[in-house]
């Protein structure tokens, strides 16, 4: 491990809200190898944090530590003030498409109904609150009408909306979105980012992972460069520079020419597969 | 009035009665409880969880207790075992139940040949012996029936979300891994209640061939559920009429309506069959 490129100061940026999202010094390992190494951040309320860095760099494994599904081999997370694990379901998730059995014989209302089954509590059945919440969901991602439709003879932007209408039927606190912009139509785009804007009046706070550097710095209060180790956390025109976007993604970064507007933008590549990148990075 | 004297005429035995009753209460409890078999792509479980009672049967036989309980106790620990062992981070699933399906099945063969005159009991064992059905054995057959299926009801969307997305369960912060062991343990009632019906061999295509029929024709695990409930009593009943006019094994023949309904469905199913896909080859 490169441990000599640690730079602490850097990441603790200040904020004039207090923190309620948390991170000190997580690290998370599969076997022997780091996959999140040392990570400390802390991430203001109703913030909207983009988790940007190349595959392989840890993102999922981040909103994974984030649920308390993989365990952390060192550090704390902090979620409004208490440890993690003392909440109820304050934090949703919005899986990659890949993730999910599309043959499954589950309907579209039944997917977004699942957001609700926390607080439903054992051998309860849904109230018509439930119902209304569902409805309402649905409507906000404009899928109403496809309610009762099985969700394998969806389209991908309408499996997305899916299981983005079922993080919001949660009400959660903190909502992870596993790359949603990965082969999105544009009209699913624009209803995410309308969500998004939503979800910011609701003060709840969203991180995403993306590789779109475009994006990350248009519509995101905060951006986290990670590449296993944390690169930068902090507003997006004083982290995306061409050294730490260098620094993130390594060889896998497409120079295009300065814009109008004098900023540089670049794109990484998506096609490297993990240990591609991995090796990359140990060079 | 032929056919009805066709279908009355079996009844007047005691036997082709507790074995009807006994066959309807297996054929629908393996296909309820083998939907989530089908679903989760576990049918090796089911085959491999009820090869490993084995030892429990030939310890009870050689201590001369019930062959029931000493299944049920032998079934739990298999079950439990394969949890243990598949905890995250360590073995899959399908391994660790490679590994005790082999050791538990040997352990079972070993203690099966230090017994003479075993040959009559472990052909039941292996292929049922549904017309051997006592009232005992049907007050058992229908009172943990009914445990199962209460706590499937009960559970129904803790299980869905489960079987569904494990990592939704997760942040939903349901207790996943007890979950997890309970399916499991009924899992093991099931299969220990269907040994006399179809027998360790034939156990799992009870558990499969009903739900894979109900998952070609239905678009929600409820619905599935019913449907294959239905398809298994049919099946039960059906064969066991066979196995009395043609005398034949009765295991075997259940099995085979179970899968001649399947062939049927695969064939002529809407949208999913193989026939219709050929009808309209624009789907």
């Amino acid at each position: 491990m490169t441990r000599q490129h640690n730079r602490p100061g850097s990441m603790a940026a200040l904020h004039e809200e207090p923190a309620r999202l948390e991170l000190y010094h997580v690290t998370v390992a599969y076997g022997e190898y780091l996959v999140l190494d040392d990570v400390t951040a802390q991430v203001p309320h109703g913030a909207r944090v983009a988790v940007v860095g190349p595959n392989g760099a840890g993102k999922s494994t981040l909103f994974k530590a984030l649920m308390g599904l993989v365990p952390l081999q060192a550090g704390q997370i902090f979620i409004h003030g208490r440890p993690l694990g003392s909440h109820h379901d304050c934090v949703a998730y919005v899986p990659q498409r890949e993730e999910v059995d599309w043959h499954f014989p589950v309907t579209v209302a039944d997917v977004v109904m699942m957001g609700r089954y926390g607080h439903l509590g054992w051998l309860r059945r849904p109230t018509a609150r439930d119902r209304a919440i569902v409805q309402r969901s649905l409507e906000q991602l404009g899928i109403a009408d496809l309610a009762e439709r099985p969700i394998g003879a969806l389209s991908g932007g309408q499996q997305r909306r899916t299981f983005l209408a079922r993080a919001l039927a949660q009400e959660p606190h903190i909502l992870l979105m596993d790359e949603p912009f990965t082969g999105i139509d544009v009209a699913t785009l624009d209803t995410t980012l309308q969500v998004l804007d939503q979800l910011r009046t609701a003060q709840v706070t969203v991180l995403l992972s993306t590789h779109d550097l475009n994006l990350a710095a248009t519509y995101f209060d905060q951006v986290i460069l990670l590449n296993r180790r944390l690169i930068r956390y902090g507003p997006p025109e004083e982290v995306l520079t061409p050294e730490t976007i260098m620094e993130t993604f390594g060889g896998q970064v497409f120079w295009l020419e300065p814009q109008g507007d004098g900023r540089r933008m670049a794109t990484a590549s998506h096609c490297c597969p993990p240990e591609q990148s991995i090796s990359l990075r140990r060079q | 009035m032929m056919t009805f004297d066709w279908l009355v005429t079996p009844l007047a035995y005691g036997f082709m009665q507790r074995g009807l009753i006994a066959s309807v209460l297996v054929g629908a409890l393996c296909a309820v409880v083998g939907c989530y078999i089908v679903l989760r792509s576990m049918a090796f479980l089911g085959d491999a969880l009820a090869h490993s009672i084995l030892p429990g049967v030939a310890v009870a036989y050689l201590l001369q207790i019930n062959l029931t309980i000493g299944a049920l106790a032998a079934g739990i620990a298999v079950a439990l075992g394969i949890a243990f062992l598949s905890r995250p981070g360590t073995l899959k699933e399908d391994t660790a139940i490679g590994i005790l399906f082999a050791a538990s099945l040997s352990l079972g063969v070993l203690l099966i040949s230090t017994i003479r005159t075993y040959a009559v009991d472990l052909t039941h064992i292996l292929f049922g012996n549904v017309l051997g059905v006592s009232p005992g054995d049907l007050w058992l057959i229908g009172g943990l029936a009914c445990v199962v299926l209460i706590t499937i009801v009960l559970l129904y969307k803790e299980f869905l979300v489960l079987s569904f997305d494990p990592v939704h369960a997760a942040a939903l912060r349901l207790p996943v891994n007890l979950l997890r062991h309970l399916m499991l343990i009924l899992l093991a009632l099931t299969i220990v209640l269907s040994l006399q019906i179809v027998g360790v061999g034939l156990v799992a295509a009870m558990l499969v061939t009903p739900g894979a029929t109900a998952y070609l024709v239905t678009r929600r695990l409820s619905h599935m559920m019913m449907l294959a409930a239905g398809l298994g009593a049919f099946s039960g009943v059906v064969g066991l009429y066979l196995s009395f006019y043609f005398n034949v094994a009765s295991g075997a023949a259940v099995v085979l309506t179970a899968t001649g309904v399947f062939v049927l469905v695969f064939l002529l199913a809407p949208h999913k069959g193989v026939l219709w896909s050929r009808r309209r080859p624009r789907m």
